[in-house]
């Protein structure tokens, strides 16, 4: 028999500090998996950012950065023009991109700097304890809109891969869900092709992927995966919003 | 190949970067210092060099911290506002112990404040104006030249000891032009290797992480007592000052940067008059000259000090720190953009004798 | 014939593979828990895999190896 599926050797063996059915750790798996296949062992360096994610450096088999909340495009961009035969990736969630940081990644989009961003979104903020992100849903709960999200009051959620589709500088714009086996394996694709994009010098790739967060959602994991599944993906609609060929 | 030209400060410094090694720029355009984006645009791509012009200062400081901890030797410019703006990321670059420049030509304040010259970044630029407890290596230059040298030699600085150095000058020394001596380009192979750096062959064991976070407090207290020992180290091998006509003074007029000169202008005014003056004017704002300012408040001869300032009152606190009491520290400024002349300084020390 | 192998430490117990198992031969353990205190997954009926690597796939924590 034939190992058919195995734990890529560009996670590191720490365990994931996740919470139990987080789909941050199928995200890291894919980037890593995809890592791996294109050969990028010792060329890539990746940016973790601050919120669940923030250690990341911890998991990803390869030369790692932290950066300030929100600033991960902006220290990518840094690295990227430093070392331009490097890969770069940077691995932010909803609020460090959407919030804080939207400047940076509208104009590394805009600029179309040669790396790759992959985009978790939860509609929520993981790590600080369940506040309300630029991306959590109308009427969805969270600690800093207890009654539900109301436009009049928090504003309308944002559906960043279009946003930034419609600049030029992007080589590839995707979102993909990590709610079932189907959209994990369209998800990898979409990652392959980002990073593909990077290698073949066509300039910014970016890959949204909805994500769940069981603990501040209140849900069970699978319960989680539903909402993804029906809530998010109606509001976030999946597909290829850009791509340069 | 050393070059004599006559140079606007701002331009000069911009050139003594590149020359000093600079291969990365971010910056974004604020008076008084747009000259030193505006240079490096076109001066580093003739080096293989990379110039950006971020969307904010926040996003130019992120970037020097990705360039820097890639092993890049980058740095980035701003004016009083701008570098506010860059606070939290300079914490992060002393937090991740990564070596760059930035360039500071203070501007009056607070808030928008004004363009014209002023000195009221001192505190932020030598107390630390982000979170937590760091330190730079500051410089306060008086002359486009001396901004020429400091500038030439701070990514060595920078990178002997894993930290930001900082240039702190003001819109005058942006502005004017002045006659420089021009170092020749340093040669890159000399550079010191960095095997910290992010360079992208990491995995497994070699991997490098570029890092502030240490969520472990016993971790966190090992790296503050870490930077510490660094700071202290600087302390004693950096610290730069200047003395004049001091050995027989009985005024000790003590400024940095630009005033310094002015201050020196009064020191040859008062001597005229019979005013046994002096000066005292510190290099290295952090680490502040205290073995050298102590010696001369010991001094005899030393009836007082004036420290002048183009602020309410800031460099002046080390001043009286140092001094501690053995010497009466008065204290002459103007502020709001406005600059005294060397006559104002001398109408305040003979008023005041 | 096909098999999975489970590294029980790394288990937290999420469900995500027993939800996605088109045989239905995972469940996570009533009883077996592992030393950060989940109860782990653990398979039914062993000789009823596939080896399709759904549940490897719905992991988020890299648990499960699989062969075929």
């Amino acid at each position: 028999m034939a190992v058919v599926f195995k734990k890529t050797e560009m996670l590191t063996d720490t365990p994931l500090h996740y919470c139990p059915g987080c789909t941050h750790g199928i995200a890291h798996r894919l980037v890593a998996e995809a890592l791996e296949e294109l050969g990028l062992k010792g060329k890539v360096v990746g940016i973790a950012p601050v919120g669940c994610a923030v250690f990341a450096y911890k998991y990803f088999n390869c030369d790692m950065q932290e950066a300030a909340h929100g600033r991960a495009p902006a220290v990518a961009t840094g690295i990227k023009l430093t070392n331009p035969d490097n890969i770069v990736f940077a691995y932010q969630g909803d609020g460090d991109l959407a919030s804080i940081g939207m400047a940076e990644i509208v104009h590394a989009a805009a600029r179309g700097v040669n790396i790759t961003v992959i985009f978790i979104n939860n509609a929520i903020y993981g790590m600080t304890g369940g506040q309300m992100a630029p991306t959590t849903l109308l009427g969805q709960k969270a600690t800093t809109c207890p009654a539900g999200r109301d436009a009049k009051v928090n504003g309308n959620p944002i559906r960043v891969s279009e946003m930034l589709a419609t600049l030029d500088g992007p080589s590839f714009i995707a979102r993909c869900s990590l709610a079932d086996v189907p959209n994990i394996k369209k998800a990898k694709k979409a990652i392959l092709q980002a990073f593909r994009n990077q290698i073949d010098g066509k300039g910014f790739s970016f890959v949204e992927l909805l994500s769940t967060c069981p603990t501040n959602w209140h849900m069970s994991p699978v319960k989680a995966l539903d909402y993804v599944k029906n809530e998010m993906t109606a509001q976030y609609p999946l597909g290829v919003f850009k791509e340069v060929k | 190949m050393a070059e004599r030209k006559l140079m606007k400060g701002n331009e000069a410094i911009a050139e003594a970067a590149v020359r000093g090694g600079c291969r990365f720029y971010a910056g974004y355009p604020i008076t008084p210092q747009n000259e030193i984006p505006e240079y490096m645009s076109w001066r580093l791509p003739q080096v293989g060099g990379h110039f950006i012009q971020a969307e904010s200062e926040i996003a130019a400081i992120n970037m020097v911290y990705g360039s820097a901890g890639a092993g890049g030797r980058a740095m980035t410019s701003s004016s009083s506002p701008g570098v506010s703006l860059k606070q939290e990321g300079i914490s992060y670059i002393c937090g991740a112990e990564l070596p760059c420049v930035i360039i500071n030509m203070v501007r009056s304040g607070p808030g928008l404040g004004g363009i014209q010259p002023a000195q009221g970044d001192y505190f932020q630029a030598v107390k630390g104006g982000g979170h937590g407890d760091y330190r730079m290596l500051v410089y306060g230059p008086c002359s486009v030249q001396e901004c020429v040298n400091l500038v030439y030699d701070a990514f060595d600085k920078a990178e002997k000891y894993r930290l930001p150095v900082m240039i702190l000058g003001d819109g005058m020394l942006g502005q004017i032009m002045e006659a420089v001596t021009l170092p020749d380009m340093k040669d890159p192979a000399t550079f010191p290797k960095k095997p910290w750096a992010t360079t992208g062959e990491g995995f497994g064991a070699s991997r490098r992480v570029v890092n502030s976070l240490y969520i472990v407090p016993d971790e966190l207290e090992e790296m503050n007592h870490k930077l510490q020992k660094v700071y202290d180290d600087m302390c004693a091998n950096e610290t730069m000052f200047e003395e004049y006509l001091t050995e027989d003074a009985e005024v000790v007029v003590t400024a940095y940067g630009t005033v310094a000169r002015i201050a020196k202008s009064a020191v040859d005014l008062l001597r005229t008059k019979g005013v046994k003056a002096g000066l005292f004017r510190p290099i290295t704002l952090y680490p502040f000259p205290k073995d050298a300012l102590s010696d001369l408040a010991a001094q005899a001869s030393v009836k007082k000090f004036v420290a002048v300032e183009l602020s309410m009152g800031q460099y002046v606190e080390d001043v009286k720190l140092i001094v501690a009491g053995r010497k009466p520290v008065e204290f002459f400024n103007r502020t709001g953009g406005n600059v005294m002349s060397p006559e104002d300084i001398v109408d305040f020390v003979c008023k005041e004798a | 014939m096909a098999k999975i192998t489970i590294n029980k430490e790394a288990c937290k117990g999420c469900g995500l593979c027993v939800s996605v198992c088109p045989k239905q031969i995972l469940r996570v353990s009533p009883t077996t828990s592992n030393n950060q205190g989940y109860f782990v997954v653990e398979e039914t009926d062993p000789e009823k895999c596939i080896g399709c690597a759904f549940c490897a796939t719905m992991c988020p924590d890299c648990v499960i190896t699989v062969e075929r």
